[in-house]
């Protein structure tokens, strides 16, 4: 059992803080802790099965033209998740919009597929794909709380400041979107040279 | 007095990076020199505007009309890398000057979420074809502001002295925050 | 397993297959999915539709027609009780929020007034421009006639109180249910207001 593929991405080789990949949701779905959540988990599916089935197909697609065939892939799970979250959870649809069908040019996705899927067996690129996903969902969510606390008075919708009390809005706004991720970056960078 | 309003709001009210995130890569990623960034402005003001030219026929005349309209994320993707593909290849050949300078950024544009999502926004925004690709041009305006403002003060940042966990990444996100802040300031405009 | 070579039937018919696959995977999800986001839009347009106008028996949404206001096309329901119009609901939009694109469902009385309003979508800044469906914001447009109300903030001479600090969001608002009524007005509202005021005059005249 080499669960070392899983972990790999959830910290050794995190797409957000380490290899710095997919920064446009980041800083622009992380306005609270379920927002960034919903995205980081749509993400992870998307991430799943394309693994798989880059995987599954690999023998049948010649070099040249791989990078095509992983898109449409890519691209064809991107529109089941669009489908699946407009029906069933449309209010988190409503507030991602645009970041959903996004997905696709997302630099994680066609990485993995690149570096990982194609090399690699199904299972070891399915715990591969949920690793990174994983780790992706982590790092959006931490920059969703933080966010959410400093901005909302709230953490996952769960207000703990009276309903009129002033936050730090700023934080909920594209500028805090920097400033939380730069300095959350930072830390970890802080925390590996300790290590 | 649209077109107008339209250049203002891409340029500095609604940037496409400072405040709607998208194409953040190269912001983050090749705003080290401010002669790489007008590069890059370039080919992505070229690139988007052929892109939004090409989509909305597609979704007018292809999409539209056979009802399947849920396919528009997959066919535009397939069309925007194609799209640059072509670019390069008939650059290449018939302006090898051109190609000089632009060429090497073309490969980044494909999977940089800017072109898809303007595509797809300037859609959503109802625009006529003329509008589509004035929008497309005027975003890709925005893109290279924000990008030379970057590189300008990365510029000059090179010869400071910062705390070791800041270098790179996360002092490059901290400046564009500053200049998101400032260009809050624009939110009054139009 | 080893790979196929690069040649152009070998790129061609992989290509092709896997788009076919790819394509059955996504035809199957779409079928599935289609009725239940069908179902989902409905509701809400339905749910938006009841908050907005008076009580009605009819179903607004299979009787929606078309109006314009010269530059852009909305949907109108029109809510009637014993075939009796008792107001117009109309999804109308702007462009010009502080995040873009504003939905909002406004519902006018046969006369023109504005009954209540429900935001459909917005991508507003949280905090600020958010609180236009706060009712603070919200109520002070109930019973207002745009004919008679300036349907723009204080700042630029109109009626409105605009939210603390999210004046583009508030301008955004007024923008929308501008639009809403210019475009009702020509269509529907007009027409009604003629033949009351004929019918107003016959009145009179009967009284002579």
């Amino acid at each position: 059992m080499n669960l070392k593929y899983f972990t790999n991405g959830l910290w050794k080789e995190n797409p957000t803080f380490v290899l710095v990949l997919g920064t446009c949701p980041t800083l622009a779905t992380t306005t609270s802790g379920f927002n960034a959540m919903g995205m980081g988990l749509a993400t992870t599916f998307v991430l799943l099965f394309s693994n798989i089935f880059v995987s599954l197909l690999k023998g049948f697609i010649p070099d040249k033209v791989r990078i095509g065939a992983f898109v449409v892939i890519i691209a064809t799970f991107v529109t089941v998740v669009d489908l699946l979250m407009k029906a069933y959870t449309p209010g988190l649809y409503g507030k991602l919009g645009i970041y959903i069908p996004l997905i696709v040019a997302n630099c994680i996705l066609l990485g993995r597929a690149e570096s990982f899927a194609q090399k690699f067996s199904v299972f070891p690129s399915a715990l591969d794909g949920l690793g990174v996903g994983l780790g992706f969902t982590m790092a959006l969510t931490s920059i969703g709380c933080v966010r959410e606390i400093l901005g909302s008075g709230s953490l996952f919708d769960i207000k703990f400041v009276a309903q009129d009390a002033r936050t730090i809005l700023l934080f909920i706004m594209p500028p805090g979107a920097f400033f939380t991720f730069g300095y959350l970056f930072a830390m970890v960078n802080r925390y590996k040279k300790g290590q | 007095m649209e077109y107008i309003q339209i250049l203002i709001l891409a340029l500095f009210v609604n940037n496409v990076i400072l405040s709607q995130f998208l194409g953040i890569c190269p912001f983050l990623g090749i705003t080290n020199k401010i002669t790489t960034c007008i590069g890059m402005g370039a080919a992505m003001m070229f690139v988007m505007a052929l892109c939004n030219l090409i989509t909305y026929f597609i979704q007018i005349y292809v999409l539209n009309p056979l009802h399947i309209e849920f396919l528009q994320t997959i066919s535009f993707i397939l069309v925007i890398a194609a799209l640059v593909q072509m670019v390069e290849i008939i650059l290449k050949k018939v302006s090898p000057p051109l190609y000089q300078a632009l060429g090497i950024y073309l490969p980044l544009i494909t999977t940089n979420c800017a072109v898809l999502g303007i595509a797809i926004l300037a859609l959503q925004k109802n625009y006529n074809v003329i509008m589509s690709v004035y929008y497309a041009a005027a975003i890709a305006a925005g893109f290279t502001v924000a990008l030379i403002l970057m590189a300008g003060i990365r510029e000059q940042l090179e010869l400071v002295d910062t705390p070791e966990g800041m270098k790179g990444f996360p002092q490059t996100l901290i400046i564009g925050g500053m200049i998101s802040l400032a260009f809050m300031g624009f939110a009054g405009l139009v | 397993m080893a790979k196929l070579e690069s040649s152009l039937t070998n790129m061609v018919i992989s290509l092709s297959l896997i788009s076919a696959i790819m394509a059955a995977a996504l035809g199957v999800t779409y079928l599935l999915t289609k009725d239940t986001i069908a179902n989902v839009e409905r509701k809400n347009i339905n749910t938006a539709i009841q908050q907005v106008v008076p009580a009605f028996d009819n179903d607004p949404f299979a009787d929606q027609f078309k109006v314009n206001n010269g530059t852009d096309t909305f949907v109108c329901y029109p809510a009637k009780k014993a075939s009796q119009v008792v107001g117009y609901a109309v999804k109308t939009f702007t462009n010009k929020g502080f995040g873009g694109h504003i939905s909002i469902m406004v519902g006018f009385l046969p006369d023109g007034t504005i009954y209540n309003t429900s935001v459909l979508e917005h991508k507003e800044t949280p905090g600020l421009g958010t609180k236009m469906t706060d009712p603070k914001f919200k109520n002070q447009f109930k019973g207002k006639n745009p004919n008679s109300y300036n349907l723009s903030v204080k700042k630029d001479g109109g009626d409105v109180d605009a939210i603390t600090a999210a004046t583009i969001s508030s301008r955004a608002f007024c923008d929308a249910l501008g639009n809403a009524f210019k475009a009702v007005h020509k269509k529907v509202l007009s027409s009604n207001n003629a033949a009351v005021t004929d019918s107003s005059a016959i009145q009179k005249g009967g009284l002579k």
